[in-house]
């Protein structure tokens, strides 16, 4: 029994690709191992034509990673957490000191920039998550469910954000639970559901292709089935 | 790689600055710890009269050995004889009761007629001997009359079962070198008496003493004192308590997620460990530093002998920092190895006391059983312990030091390679 199994999949540079699937499809799993986490059992996956067994420093400088949970320092600030990351891409001096400036300016955060973390919302570390990955501009951005347990707003803001860093050319790769976001945010689509890949497409393409469905959630029940996943 | 290591030393400080009850546990604790532990060993070195331990002592012989035990006792400075509770004398049902109730520690019961009777069968066995040697006129009454029996006296001990049997072995050879030297006297006495008073004086001052020859550095003897003990031991022991923050540190990393963003950051984990090694090292050194700033400035005042460094605080401080090595170390694989805090810190501190009993802390590594011993040998407290004492108490060179600090440092490396193996081999590409 494997969590991925039998997973082919070619994203070009440009695309905002979203890998949706109910719980415990393996989306987590195969981020994971885009980002480098964890190690596959067998197959192999390229980024810009380079391999984790022989480019994982390169590949790590050109990728970015937004993980599910708030990846920060709870008693640090803001602005203290993201120096930090920042100086781990390499970034240091005048640069990473305006570029941590700039971000959490366009993300409304500038003000709270000497606030400790653990006394942000839900949303607001969302937003400080969000920058951690994207201070060094990758070309490719992983994001494992960026919206989650977060308000309107600051799901606005971020997906906002996320357009733009796409139009400069970033090639974004995310996992969602929120299908009226992916289908209105993603490019390309990939539905995952016990450790294989059901469809993918355009988000028009398998609304298309699916008899009767009217949007992503109708492909994505009629794909997946109504049937509980818990403790699967 | 040289910014990645200094920011994440500045990182590292940071959260350590902004957690108050890891800076309790680093710095306060230890501190509270070294000055209460000096403090209760220290009055078994002492032999000041407000120490002095009250003991029971009931005499039903009312003669010159009880009395002499009682002058003994009383001039020893370690204990103050109690013969009546509440204004009455004491019998031996009371001070029984008194001692397995712990109220007292000691009960001593000198047996009644004590004094006479010892004194009747030395008269015996010295006239026994003076009319063998023919040294005195034959008595034909005298040889006829048979000797009473004299039966053997028991002098009773009571011991609060609570004490230690450190304390009961000390008390007892006391109590014994005392008796002997009652009986020897009497016998000398006798002897006198026997052989004609004014015509043979014994010298009655012991022939054979003994000197504890203190060794001397810089023409200054070197008296071993508590703090001198105490203070590298306990000093070690807050070293090595170190590894409980730092493990839970590594653990919060995992939990918080901020590890595995390290990890898929361009910084080897190598990295990491140098910072945190570089933080928590500069940490063991702060808290050595107070430590014996405390035994050398604040000791004295509190009734404590201060602390002699004079011209060994740097290999003390080398000590100091491999120790801190080899901490860290084990601090940094525990805390790779443990998924929660649950798991990190009660056995954090347990493996810290285990490492200190075995390593010597309490009790010294000679007083060992065989297999502990070897053991013990093969603990990196042990070897900080040993190196410090070196230093401190055998005054060696730097030389003399270096396989204890190499050792330490050895552990260090093998722990933090097991830890970086296996964190490589379980998570990552």
């Amino acid at each position: 029994m494997y969590s991925l199994n039998d997973v082919s999949l070619e994203i070009n540079e440009g695309q905002i690709f979203g890998l949706l699937g109910p719980n415990g499809a393996g989306k987590t799993t195969l981020i994971s191992m885009l980002c480098g986490l964890i190690k596959p059992t067998s197959g192999h996956f390229t980024i810009d034509d380079l391999n984790y067994t022989n480019h994982s420093s390169k590949i790590k400088k050109i990728i970015g990673v937004v993980p599910q949970e708030y990846a920060l320092y709870p008693t640090l600030t803001a602005r203290e957490n993201l120096h930090y990351f920042g100086s781990m891409y390499g970034l240091k001096g005048a640069y990473l000191k305006d570029k941590v400036v700039e971000t959490l300016d366009l993300l409304g955060l500038l003000k709270f920039a000497d606030k400790r973390i653990e006394t942000f919302s839900g949303g607001m570390k969302r937003r400080v998550n969000l920058i951690a990955g994207i201070l060094h501009n990758p070309k490719v951005l992983f994001l494992d469910e960026p919206t989650v347990g977060v308000d309107v707003q600051s799901k606005n803001a971020i997906i906002d954000y996320l357009k733009v860093l796409n139009q400069n050319g970033t090639t974004i790769i995310y996992t969602s639970h929120h299908l009226a976001e992916a289908e209105d945010f993603c490019t390309h689509i990939a539905i995952l559901d016990r450790g294989r890949i059901y469809a993918q497409g355009t988000p028009s393409s398998l609304i298309d292709s699916t008899d009767e469905a009217r949007n992503l959630e109708e492909v994505f029940i009629s794909l997946t089935g109504k049937d509980f996943r818990d403790g699967q | 790689m040289v910014n990645k290591i200094w920011m994440s030393v500045v990182k590292e400080f940071l959260l350590l600055k902004r957690d108050l009850g890891g800076l309790i546990i680093l710095f306060i604790m230890p501190l509270v710890l070294v000055i209460t532990v000096t403090l209760i060993q220290d009055s078994t070195f002492k032999t000041i009269s407000d120490n002095k331990i009250p003991i029971l002592l009931v005499d039903n012989d009312n003669g010159s050995v009880s009395k002499t035990v009682f002058d003994n006792l009383e001039k020893s400075n370690l204990f103050s004889v109690v013969t009546q509770i509440d204004n009455k004398v004491i019998t031996e049902e009371v001070a029984k009761e008194a001692v397995y109730k712990g109220k007292f520690q000691l009960a001593i019961i000198i047996p009644k007629n004590l004094s006479v009777d010892l004194q009747t069968k030395i008269d015996q066995n010295v006239q026994n001997i003076v009319s063998k040697m023919g040294l005195t006129e034959t008595d034909s009454t005298a040889q006829t009359e048979k000797p009473k029996v004299i039966k053997e006296k028991e002098v009773k001990l009571y011991f609060d079962p609570a004490v230690q049997m450190s304390f009961k072995n000390a008390v007892m050879n006391s109590i014994d070198k005392m008796i002997s030297q009652i009986e020897t006297k009497s016998i000398y006495t006798t002897f006198q008496n026997q052989l004609g008073e004014g015509t043979v004086e014994f010298d009655q001052k012991s022939f054979i003493t003994f000197k504890e020859i203190i060794p001397r550095i810089n023409n200054k003897e070197v008296r071993p004192n508590s703090v001198q003990h105490n203070v590298p031991a306990w000093t070690l022991f807050a070293i090595f308590f170190i590894v409980i923050p730092l493990s839970i540190n590594i653990v919060k990393e995992k939990s918080q997620g901020t590890f595995v963003r390290l990890l898929t950051n361009p910084v080897s984990n190598l990295v990491v460990i140098i910072g945190k090694t570089i933080t928590y090292s500069a940490i063991c050194m702060i808290q050595f530093y107070m430590m014996v700033a405390v035994a050398v400035f604040l000791f004295p005042h509190i009734g404590l002998p201060s602390l002699n460094i004079e011209g060994h605080l740097f290999l003390m401080s080398i000590v100091a920092l491999f120790s801190g090595f080899a901490a860290i170390g084990f601090g940094i694989l525990l805390g790779t190895v443990a998924n929660t805090q649950e798991q990190s810190a009660p056995f954090g501190a347990t493996s810290v006391l285990i490492l200190a009993a075995v390593g010597g802390v309490w009790v010294p590594v000679f007083a060992m059983p065989t297999v502990m011993q070897y053991i013990a040998k093969s603990s990196p407290m042990n070897w900080g312990l040993e190196a410090f004492y070196d230093v401190l108490l055998r005054n060696v060179s730097f030389l003399e030091i270096i396989p204890k600090i190499s050792l330490l440092f050895l552990f260090f490396i093998i722990t933090t390679s097991i830890a970086l193996f296996y964190d490589k081999k379980k998570r990552t590409v």
